[in-house]
């Protein structure tokens, strides 16, 4: 009774508090669950994430029924289920930042969570989770078809796909992803940036590939300059100091400082 | 409370708000009246933080918006009913806004409960949903916080009646459990109905501002009379003029005690005699906001 009794007092003697709850600042991780849960809560944003797995399970039945035996190996897998991912990770990356203005959730988002730029950075953070995620996914899945390919044929399964190439191939989707998320931010408009992406990554790789066939200084600078063609080393495993120079370099010029660009838009522009 | 101080928003040389200055006070409902395109919602999107203003503050409680840790524990927000994805169920939507703030699991059904959606409608895509329930779902988005000021942006937009007089009663209560509201709205009906204190804005600039009573005490005496040119004649010699009304009666500035008088004196039997009301917000509305409507209606 007496314990009560000092609470009762206690209370008493405070001040009335008529100062409202004071609330704990949002933590970047719940927004990055949110944003991670706004991926997948749509008919469209969950098929989007679920073709990723069925388009790589289409790929490995596609390499078992019509490889030849003695091109079943790790490798095959690999690179045809690395295609169809390689588009469809910078869509993903494309729509999570393009959706709050194409759809108009930004209202709602950057009220609820007033810095933008704690949206947009678990915007990132969640995209490239994602994308390394289903590279795993991916990797999986081509494994197994590897196993049941050589299976089914009766030849030796082959694991011609190093960790080291894997983590460069991972390292290869991660920019796409980035090169997605730079267009979201910086066209912020879901189909402008969607054509945006192929632009980018179809038509100026031809346009380089032009050029450096008939201009021969373009050519000798090419690898430095070109983004597309700087990547490919990664997909062929073979870094030298010089291609990560030259990835950095060409990455520079086509990534980094249009991403900032498009950042500093993101944190000004109005949202309507 | 929401103190908007000398707040300017220019886009270019079109100035669509131009140094507005108001209070919304705690334990009122604010009304925040304006012809289209006067700049109502610029004004509100400052004051959340979406549009940066050239010049001037808004500040909820005296801190910036941006500045509030949890703003949807705060301020519950409805700007546009329609800016959501139409592809995420009403329920995913409000889950969302819960997620973000925080907020126990059970504030989601509680809301939907509150704001009157069923379970069959909050589990339907937002695409299929008709503005009344897109209103509901903005409206359970802004409370799900339980914040102790709301900004509204025409959220009486789309409802039915039954559905205006709960958003009525809703407001109401907020208000008198010592909250802030501020909505706007070009029903005025609604405004005058609810509203404690209206701000009028035209063309970016306030032309207005007072309690609603101040307001439409200005807004003038409706007085009506079987010998109606009589009583115009004995007005105008008395030095008041007069507008025809609705259905024959006038709307004059004078008071009611005046117009008393000089029909007494003038011998002319009034039918009916009292402050504009209704119809006086309208007046008022009208008429300050002349300048600035699109159809040049003088009042």
């Amino acid at each position: 009774m007496s314990a009560v009794t000092i609470e009762t007092t206690t209370a008493v003697d405070r001040p009335a508090d008529t100062a409202r709850p004071v609330h704990a600042p949002i933590p970047l991780a719940r927004v990055a669950g949110v944003e991670l849960r706004k991926m997948f809560d749509t008919r469209s944003g969950f098929w989007l994430m679920a073709s990723i797995g069925i388009t790589a399970l289409l790929a490995t039945g596609a390499v078992i029924l019509f490889a030849p035996n003695d091109e079943l190996t790790y490798e095959t897998f690999a690179t045809a289920i690395g295609f169809p991912i390689a588009v469809i990770l910078p869509m993903v990356a494309i729509l999570a930042v393009t959706g709050e203005w194409s759809q108009r959730t930004g209202l709602t988002t950057f009220t609820l969570v007033p810095h933008r730029e704690r949206v947009i950075t678990a915007k990132l953070l969640v995209a490239v989770g994602v994308g390394v995620v289903s590279m795993f996914v991916a990797g999986v899945i081509g494994a197994l078809g590897n196993i049941l390919g050589t299976a089914i044929t009766g030849t030796d399964t082959i694991w011609n796909v190093s960790a080291v190439e894997f983590s460069y191939i991972i390292l290869a989707n991660v920019l796409g992803m980035l090169i997605g998320f730079m267009l979201g931010v910086l066209i912020r408009n879901s189909p402008g940036a969607i054509v945006g992406y192929f632009v980018y990554s179809f038509l100026l790789p031809t346009l380089s590939l032009l050029l450096a066939s008939s201009q021969q200084w373009f050519e000798d600078i090419q690898l430095w300059i070109d983004f597309n063609f700087a990547q490919g080393a990664l997909f062929e495993g073979e870094m030298s100091g010089e291609a990560w120079a030259q990835l950095a370099t060409a990455g520079t010029l086509w990534l980094v400082i249009p991403l900032a660009v498009g950042l500093g838009l993101v944190m000004r522009s109005e949202v309507k | 409370m929401i103190t908007i101080d000398s707040l300017t928003r220019k886009y270019g040389d079109f100035t669509a708000v131009d140094n507005v200055t108001f209070e919304a006070r705690t334990g009122r409902v604010t009304g925040f009246l304006g012809p289209n395109g006067a700049g109502k919602s610029t004004t509100m999107r400052v004051m959340v933080g979406l549009t940066p203003p050239t010049s001037g503050s808004a500040l909820i409680d005296g801190r910036r918006f941006a500045d509030l840790p949890n703003p949807g524990r705060e301020v519950g927000v409805l700007l546009d009913a329609s800016a959501q994805h139409a592809g995420r169920t009403g329920r995913e939507i409000l889950t969302i806004a819960q997620r973000t703030m925080g907020l126990p699991k059970g504030s989601v059904d509680a809301m939907l409960e509150r704001v009157s959606l069923t379970d069959n409608e909050a589990n339907r895509r937002v695409r299929n949903y008709s503005l009344g329930m897109r209103q509901r779902l903005g409206i359970a988005t802004a409370l799900i916080g339980d914040p102790h000021v709301l900004i509204l942006d025409e959220p009486a937009n789309g409802l039915d009646p039954a559905g205006i007089r709960w958003m009525r009663d809703l407001l109401r209560g907020y208000a008198n459990r010592g909250g802030t509201v501020l909505l706007s709205s070009h029903l005025l009906h609604e405004i005058e109905v609810i509203a404690d204190d209206l701000v009028v804005i035209g063309n970016g600039r306030i032309v207005a501002q007072g309690t609603k009573s101040e307001l439409l005490e200005a807004a003038g005496t409706v007085v009506r009379s079987d010998d109606l040119p009589g009583l115009v004649r004995a007005l105008d010699a008395a030095g008041h003029s007069g507008t025809p009304y609705a259905d024959g009666a006038l709307r004059t500035d004078a008071d009611a005690s005046t117009i008393g008088k000089v029909a007494l004196a003038a011998g002319v039997a009034l039918t009916e005699l009292r402050a504009a009301d209704g119809a006086g917000l309208e007046e008022m509305f009208l008429e300050l906001t002349a300048d600035t409507q699109r159809e040049g209606v003088a009042a």
